[in-house]
């Protein structure tokens, strides 16, 4: 057991922050959260940044355009980009760790020098088209129909909760293709131009005010046989082969975040008074545990990783769990050394602390992931 | 940074494992239930197993909280942590012919069997005579672990350099044991919730078991990891970090062991019981909830500070 990076990883972080220092001090300001076409044209600007500097995909598979970084790496650029306060993946999320892996891991050589270096240049921006109006956590249920057509999928249907759709190019879209075989064997995979004819986006509006997700509609629309990845009927494998890298070291990033601004808001109850409330003060003292282990917990995931053990999606479930409620309780003690400001969103803890009410919905409910952890990991008999 | 166990460690975790399968089996666990003076054999055996001693012949820390966790585990009971801290400083404890007692203060554990008493606190770090110690005798709650309270300080005994590295290290195996007990109620809890069958179906098919043991198990491994962090790092705010989340777990995965096997937890019989009260009982030495909530937040770092 051993937490000391090697020389060859301090040389890489190095390298990095060396890079980081230089770059993030000539960023233009981050644009307003509501506006979309801004804040595409930032990510994309930070993505680019990174292909040009030989940073974008860096632990992608050198056949896929990356540079084959190891998982510690990985991590440390992480880390790294955090500490500098640089952008976040942003608009690229669902490009960069999930539709690219599943490109990469399930494409043709065709597919993937199409559509990969778009997305590692920050090109080209993804949505995930996955969830529908009867189809949540029961994803299997889905019924966006695809019905082959000459050398196309017609497909109809709708979409919902879909991120980044008012800005997406392409969609990575599930659908059902064989009606009468069992659940989980008529579903296949597709990557959807989101300019082709007959698709409807429709914004929804947060909780938090914000527009970050969409309804997408689909009416007869036409997509090439040549977009499907892996075989038709197959794409529920296909989609899990990589689903587990929403769950690995997606946060690695957010928590240091999170400690950081756990510092802040301790530093804001010692101006204010709130820290002479000791329930308060204990709470925050619960906080920094939390965060400092699991940033371990990441590392720990991470060394499995390298070493080839562990299973990812499963150690992903546990951290997913915990840190979605610590990150619910931080905005909450933010909000209890806010007082009665934590009422005003013009408070970026107040508008931090709606959207951290996702984090146990989005990417498999808390309960589904309890369903995973206990079925999965402890071997409990399996639900309906 | 290659942050798992390295194959010595794994095959120490399994040795130590399989040496109190073998020599603290269930039998004789249960006699300890009804005598719980230290089995000074036993003492012995353990001292030659290298469990006082193993830091005196290049392991660390971290194969240190490994031991401890198995002990934990199999419910081992004596003043483990204060033996093997004394090993090298008490003439005898490293071979286990010596029984150190733990005090923190408050509470000295198994007193009436100790040769000597290792006294750690804020003050420091010093070895007491035990007939020194003026003590009202508790009914303990854990059958095991004889407890006194101590009711008047006593004069100074030997004191010892190292006090703050003593204490944390007896924070970092208490919470070391603790993970072994989150552990071991966790196993329990799956092994039952898969052959106990009620409305026709095994109960770990409801998900209200079900999602009772997927939190267990979030507890074990959240508080193993800080563990290992911390008796990598021997960092004092890790290790405090570690004691409160390794605490938690063990408190509460043995209260929801008790309550997945119910009627049959309530008895003296099953073992969960054990498991709790010694749970209670190491969640207050050396280092409590409460106080570690304030270290770690008057430790916080101002904003801006990496
Ligand atoms: C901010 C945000 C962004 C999102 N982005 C995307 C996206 O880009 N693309 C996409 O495809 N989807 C996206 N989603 C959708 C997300 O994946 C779903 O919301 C999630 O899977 C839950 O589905 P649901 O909302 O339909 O809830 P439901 O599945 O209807 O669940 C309702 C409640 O029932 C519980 N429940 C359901 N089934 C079980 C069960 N078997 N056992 C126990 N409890 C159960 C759930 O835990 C929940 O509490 C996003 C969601 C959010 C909040």
């Amino acid at each position: 057991m051993d937490l000391a990076y090697t020389e060859e990883e301090e040389a890489f972080r190095a390298e990095l922050r060396a890079w980081l220092t230089a770059t993030v001090p000539t960023l233009a300001p981050r644009p307003d959260p509501a506006d979309w076409p801004g804040r595409r044209a930032y990510d994309s600007t930070w993505q680019r940044m990174l292909y040009d500097a030989g940073y974008a995909g860096l632990h992608w598979p050198a056949e896929a355009g990356g540079r084959g970084a190891t998982p510690t790496q990985h991590l440390i650029f992480l880390e790294e980009t955090e500490r500098a306060k640089a952008p976040y993946v942003g608009a690229h999320f669902v490009g960069l760790l999930h539709a690219g892996p599943t490109i990469a891991a399930e494409g043709t050589p065709q597919q993937r020098r199409r559509w990969l270096p778009p997305i590692l240049r920050g090109d080209e921006v993804w949505c995930q088209g996955f969830s529908e109006p009867e189809a949540g956590s029961d994803l299997a249920a889905l019924r966006t129909r695809a019905v082959r057509d000459g050398d196309s999928y017609v497909v109809t249907g709708s979409k919902i909760w879909t991120s980044h759709a008012e800005v997406a190019d392409w969609c990575e879209l599930l659908v059902r293709t064989d009606p009468e075989a069992p659940r989980h064997q008529g579903i296949t995979w597709l990557a959807m131009p989101m300019n082709a004819d007959g698709i409807k986006v429709r914004p929804l509006r947060t909780l938090a005010g914000s527009r970050e997700f969409a309804e997408v509609f689909l009416d007869e629309v036409r997509v090439p046989v040549a977009n499907r990845v892996g075989e038709e009927n197959d794409g529920w494998r296909v989609t899990m082969v990589t689903l587990s890298f929403e769950r690995g070291t997606a946060f690695a990033g957010e928590v240091i975040a999170c400690q950081r601004t756990l510092r802040e808001v301790a530093a804001m109850a010692r101006r204010n008074g709130s820290w002479d409330d000791q329930t308060l003060r204990r709470r925050v003292g619960r906080l920094a545990a939390e965060f400092s282990v699991l940033w371990r917990l990441i590392q720990w995931n991470v060394s499995a990783a390298q070493d080839g053990t562990g299973v990812p999606g499963v150690g992903g479930s546990v951290f997913k769990l915990r840190y979605s409620q610590a990150r619910q309780e931080l905005y909450d003690t933010a909000a209890a050394v806010l007082g009665v400001e934590a009422l005003d969103t013009s408070r970026e803890w107040t508008v931090d602390r709606l959207s951290s009410l996702s984090y146990t919905i989005a990417a498999g409910t808390s309960q589904i992931q309890k369903n995973i952890v206990a079925e999965r990991i402890l071997g409990l008999p399996k639900g309906p | 940074m290659r942050f798992q166990l390295n194959d010595d460690q794994r095959a120490l975790r399994g040795g130590v494992r399989e040496l109190l399968a073998g020599r603290f089996g269930r039998d004789r666990m249960r006699a300890c239930v009804a005598d719980p003076s230290v089995d000074r054999r036993l003492w012995r055996e353990l001292g030659a197993a290298g469990v006082f001693g193993l830091r005196l012949e290049e392991m660390g820390l971290a194969e240190a909280a490994l031991v401890f966790e198995e002990a934990g585990r199999a419910l081992l009971p004596g003043p483990l942590v204060a033996t093997h801290l004394s090993a090298g400083v008490v003439d005898g404890a490293a071979e286990g012919e010596a029984v150190v007692a733990g005090c923190d203060g408050a509470l000295v554990d198994h007193l009436p069997d100790a040769d000597a008493v290792l006294w750690l606190d804020e003050s420091g770090a010093f070895v007491v005579d035990p007939a020194e110690l003026v003590t009202v005798e508790l009914r303990s709650v854990d059958p095991m672990t004889p407890l006194n309270r101590v009711t008047v300080r006593p004069a100074e005994g030997r004191a010892l350099p190292g006090a703050a590295r003593l204490r944390r290290e007896a924070v970092l195996l208490t919470a070391a044991q603790q993970c072994g007990i989150a552990g071991r109620t966790l196993e329990s809890a799956v092994e039952y919730a898969g052959v106990r069958r009620q409305f026709g179906r095994a109960i770990g098919a409801f998900q209200a078991v079900k999602h009772l043991c997927a939190d267990m198990l979030v507890r074990v491994e959240m508080a193993r990891t800080a563990v290992h962090a911390a008796a990598v790092t021997g960092d004092p705010v890790e290790t405090a970090a570690a004691k409160l989340l390794a605490d938690e777990a063990a408190v509460r995965n043995s209260r929801d062991c008790l309550q997945i096997f119910a009627g049959t937890g309530f008895t003296w019989e099953a073992d969960v019981h054990l498991h709790m009260k010694r749970a209670w009982l190491l969640s207050t030495r050396f280092a409590r909830e409460g106080e570690i909530q304030d270290a770690l937040a008057s430790s916080l770092p101002a904003p801006g500070i990496w």
